[in-house]
């Protein structure tokens, strides 16, 4: 058994009366694909963004590779190897599509206080970033300004940005939200592709896809919780089923 | 994309070719005076492609800029006020001090963003032009005579002719080196931060240290455009410094389309140009003016504007 | 003595304060409601100060001048709102800026043109003219005291319209959810417009009361709107009761500065240092208080809930 990449122990937070994440514990191996599934609202952006540090957590402890990143901002977890994608796409809409990867490649390849270069012209950024949009199928798109790409392009440069950092764990908020299905199936193929070379944390309501890719599944209600085991385990779960799925068979 | 990048990099060429032919060209039509005002237009075309950098490329919308110009101008004021004449040192400790001011000016406002940030640079620039008109050993509000222009050996700065090229040179070195930061590693993270700043957090950078230092290279050109004023009017006042020039300096920078740095320069071209000539016409020139600039706002938003500099730019160069 | 002495600057202060709450007050629901930074606000100021000046002088009654003051900075806030600011609401900042400064120097270069480029000088009203005693020993302008009076009058007029009303609900509501607002079938485009005008005639009134205070000329509106600037941005952009508090804090602040720097100086260096310093140091004093407070509370003091 390897140590985990991310350990997360008792974390809450509270905007105002609402328990948006209550006393949440869990915890995802190397090279596992942790799914996260619950209702609507029921505080998986709300999680996410304290994995990634974007909000701090009232109390609690965030674990990255052993240490302790609990209180630090978020470039600075980028720095340690996570890496993240929006639930609503967040991309640089003036820069090329290559030049959105280039610099997510750049964030991970030495000082960026660099001033005389043409960073267009550096290979160790621009190569990289080919390769990447090779993985995430938009190498034909590479010099169109990434505000003009089509939704399920962004989402998948949303992946590339992230993963040009080489990220040890990569965070996905609803990557397939808004996806046609052939877009949403071929996103599935590429993290299927993805999975055992990173840890990835992934929300997701599209079920198919949750029980094809995931490892392990942890169901969260109301900001709790409710259980966590393999996708077989999940599907029986009377609690799950109850709660989440809402039968009552 | 390549194809109207080389354009635009025509355009600057012939811009550039136009303004150094200026001087002999206005000396044949035996309208010398007129080399000042080309002067002036250098020296607000460098303020303009420095606040570029940071408005155009880093998204920060910096309503004190002309306080770098102060402290530049009165950094060779004070020199000179104190018998140092050297132009070496009056125009590197320009650059010095005006970086210091900036940095710690920066240190404080650019981790605000919009309105908070556009109101921080405005009371800070208004700072310092209170400062220098309660500082009265300086001339206080009525300003400062300044006895001889900053000495560089045989080259005297006396000479308007003089005067236009130095300005001119500096302003070729700022567009070429800024070209060349814009595209480099550094200006990619600058532009990456005004496009999406939340973004540029979660892949690693953090966007304090880009901005910071963007905005103390943006201060410290501005400060020697401020050095440069200087020694034209041989004069420094608080006026320089308020926020009113500010203004003026954040419209010459959009006029011509920002983010392009060669258009901060048709911008001060058109502005200084079209501020001469209405004042000329009549002495309630900014009962003009200010409508004008309301009318280029509302109804030319970027598209005519970077069609307009286009043109602009065209004409100056087949004048 | 000393504390008589504090007590007369802490009244200046109050005084200087209100004059700019009235001004932040228009500044700060402009934003908070159209979201528009407003450049151009301290020129109603100004516009306030001349119309009543040269309509004192003209029929020889103060009540007269402030008056028609009041009605002109409410037409011409309303004229230029209709004219230009409406179309400003969805731009963004940078465009407002620059609009904004252009309606600055127009009217800048406006009185110069109507009134003519020499300062007008007002009086205080003669029935204002006396000193009030307010404790033993310190007697206090009756001009000022009255100032104090009607600017806080006016400040709780605000303050009812705004809790209290039909009216005040509405920009309660807008500030916070504009869509809302509009779907509650209320007409928003005539809501903003009564916002501007009763921000213009508020920034009119307090120029109609400075005008006997100061010199009335072009740019008089310059620095109270960057006080006023910093005001709001201490006080938390959006938020009246912030632009209240951080108004008195930076009027009291600035009146102890230019006061009470000198002598104290002069206690630590030579009497010709402090008299150079003093001033240097007071006219920076309100900044340096903005600088800490963003330090400590980079959203003001009274951040409000939205935005
Ligand atoms: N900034 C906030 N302030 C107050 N409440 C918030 C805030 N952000 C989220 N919430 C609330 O917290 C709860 C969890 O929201 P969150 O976005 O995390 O849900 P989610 O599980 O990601 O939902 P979805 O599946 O729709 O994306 C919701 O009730 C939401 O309204
Ligand atoms: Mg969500």
């Amino acid at each position: 058994m390897s140590a985990p990449i991310l350990a997360v122990q008792d974390l809450c937070l509270r905007f105002g009366g609402l328990i948006a994440t209550n006393n949440v514990s869990f915890s995802v191996k190397p090279d596992e694909l942790h799914a996260i599934i619950g209702p609507n609202g029921a505080g998986k952006s709300t999680l996410i963004a304290q994995l990634a540090g974007d909000r701090l957590p009232d109390s609690g402890q965030i674990l990255l590779g052993g240490a302790d990143v609990t209180g630090l901002p978020s470039h600075a977890r980028a720095q340690r190897g996570l890496g993240r994608s929006f639930q609503i796409t967040s991309v640089f809409s003036e820069f090329t599509t290559l030049a959105n990867v280039a610099l997510a490649v750049q964030a991970g390849a030495g000082s960026s206080f660099r001033f005389w270069k043409r960073a267009a012209r550096e290979h160790a950024l621009v190569e990289p970033a080919r390769a990447i949009l090779d993985r995430v199928g938009l190498s034909h798109r590479a010099d169109v300004p990434a505000g003009a790409l089509a939704h399920g392009e962004k989402r998948a440069l949303e992946l590339g940005i992230a993963l040009a950092r080489r990220p040890r764990l990569l965070l996905l908020d609803e990557p397939m939200a808004g996806m046609g299905p052939e877009e949403a199936a071929r996103m599935v193929e590429l993290l299927a592709a993805l999975k055992g070379s990173l840890a990835m944390v992934l929300v997701e309501h599209d079920m198919d896809a949750v029980f094809r890719l995931a490892d392990r599944i942890s169901v969260l209600v109301y900001g709790r919780l409710i259980a966590t085991g393999s996708p077989e385990e999940t599907r029986s779960n009377p609690e799950v089923r109850q709660a989440y799925l809402g039968e009552d068979e | 994309m390549l194809t109207s990048a080389s354009r635009h990099g025509l355009a600057t060429l012939l811009l550039l070719v136009a303004l150094a032919l200026l001087p002999p060209a206005l000396n044949a039509l035996g309208e010398p005076f007129y080399i000042g005002l080309g002067t002036r237009v250098l020296i607000f075309a460098i303020a303009a492609v420095s606040l570029d950098l940071i408005l155009g490329y880093g998204g920060m919308v910096s309503l004190g800029h002309a306080a770098y110009l102060g402290v530049g101008a009165y950094t060779v004021g004070i020199l000179s006020f104190y018998g140092v004449q050297n132009g070496f040192v009056h125009f590197l400790s320009a650059a010095a001090i005006s970086a210091l001011v900036a940095l710690a000016i920066g240190a404080n406002s650019v981790r605000t963003t919009g309105i908070h940030f556009i109101m921080i640079s405005l009371a800070f620039g208004q700072m310092l032009y209170y400062l220098a008109v309660s500082v009265s050993q300086f001339g206080g509000d009525d300003g400062l005579n300044i006895d001889a222009q900053s000495a560089f050996g045989g080259l005297d700065l006396g000479d308007p002719t003089s005067l236009y090229y130095v300005s001119f040179c500096i302003l070729v070195v700022v567009l070429f080196g800024l070209d060349r930061l814009v595209n480099s590693r550094f200006g990619m993270v600058l532009r990456a931060v005004k496009s999406n700043e939340p973004r540029v957090r979660t892949i690693g950078f953090s966007p304090y240290r880009y901005k910071l230092t963007a905005f103390v290279i943006s201060g410290t050109i501005c400060g020697i455009a401020g050095a440069l004023l200087a020694n034209q009017n041989l004069f420094i006042s608080p006026a320089s410094m308020h926020w009113g020039r500010s203004g003026e300096i954040l419209i010459m920078t959009i006029l011509g389309g920002m983010g392009t740095l060669s258009g901060a320069v048709v911008g001060s071209v058109v502005y200084i140009s079209l501020e001469y000539f209405l004042s000329r016409l009549t002495e309630h020139w900014q009962a003009v003016m200010g409508p004008l600039i309301v009318l280029v706002v509302l109804f030319a938003g970027g598209g005519l504007v970077a069609l307009l500099a286009g043109r602009r730019v065209a004409g100056a160069g087949s004048r | 003595m000393i504390s008589l002495l504090l007590i007369e600057q802490a009244l200046n202060g109050v005084q200087f304060g209100i004059m700019l709450f009235l001004i932040a007050a228009g500044l700060t629901l402009v934003f908070g409601i159209m979201n528009l930074i407003n450049l151009a606000h301290g020129v109603l100021y100004m516009v306030g100060a001349y119309i009543c000046a040269s309509v004192t002088q003209a029929s020889g009654s103060f009540l007269q001048g402030a008056a028609a003051a009041l009605v002109g900075t409410l037409i011409i806030g309303v004229l230029i709102e209709l004219g230009v600011f409406r179309r400003l609401y969805t731009r963004t900042h940078l465009d407002q800026v620059l609009a904004t400064f252009g309606v600055t120097l127009f009217f800048n270069e406006f009185v110069r043109i109507v009134w003519g480029p020499a300062a007008l000088y007002a009086a205080v009203p003669p029935f204002l003219a006396g000193q009030v005693q307010l404790l033993p020993g310190l007697s206090f302008p009756a001009y000022r005291v009255a100032i104090m009076v009607a600017g806080l009058c006016a400040a709780a007029a605000l303050y009812a319209v705004i809790t209290y009303t039909r009216l005040g609900m509405l920009i309660r509501a807008g500030a916070s959810n504009r869509v809302m607002v509009a779907a509650l079938g209320v007409n928003i485009k005539l809501l903003y417009t009564v916002v501007f005008g009763v921000g213009a005639a508020l920034a009119g009134f307090a120029g109609l009361m400075a005008g006997p205070l100061l010199t009335v000329e072009s740019g008089m509106g310059s620095d109270m709107l960057i006080l006023s600037l910093v005001v709001i941005t201490i006080g938390g952009v959006g938020s009246i009761r912030g632009a209240l508090v951080a108004s008195l804090l930076v009027g009291i602040v600035d009146a102890m500065g230019r006061s009470l720097l000198r002598p104290a100086l002069a206690g630590l260096m030579s009497q010709s240092a402090a008299d150079n310093a003093a001033p240097a140091i007071a006219s920076m004093l309100v900044y340096v208080l903005m600088a800490l407070v963003l330090l400590l509370r980079p959203q003001g003091l009274f951040p409000p809930l939205t935005r």
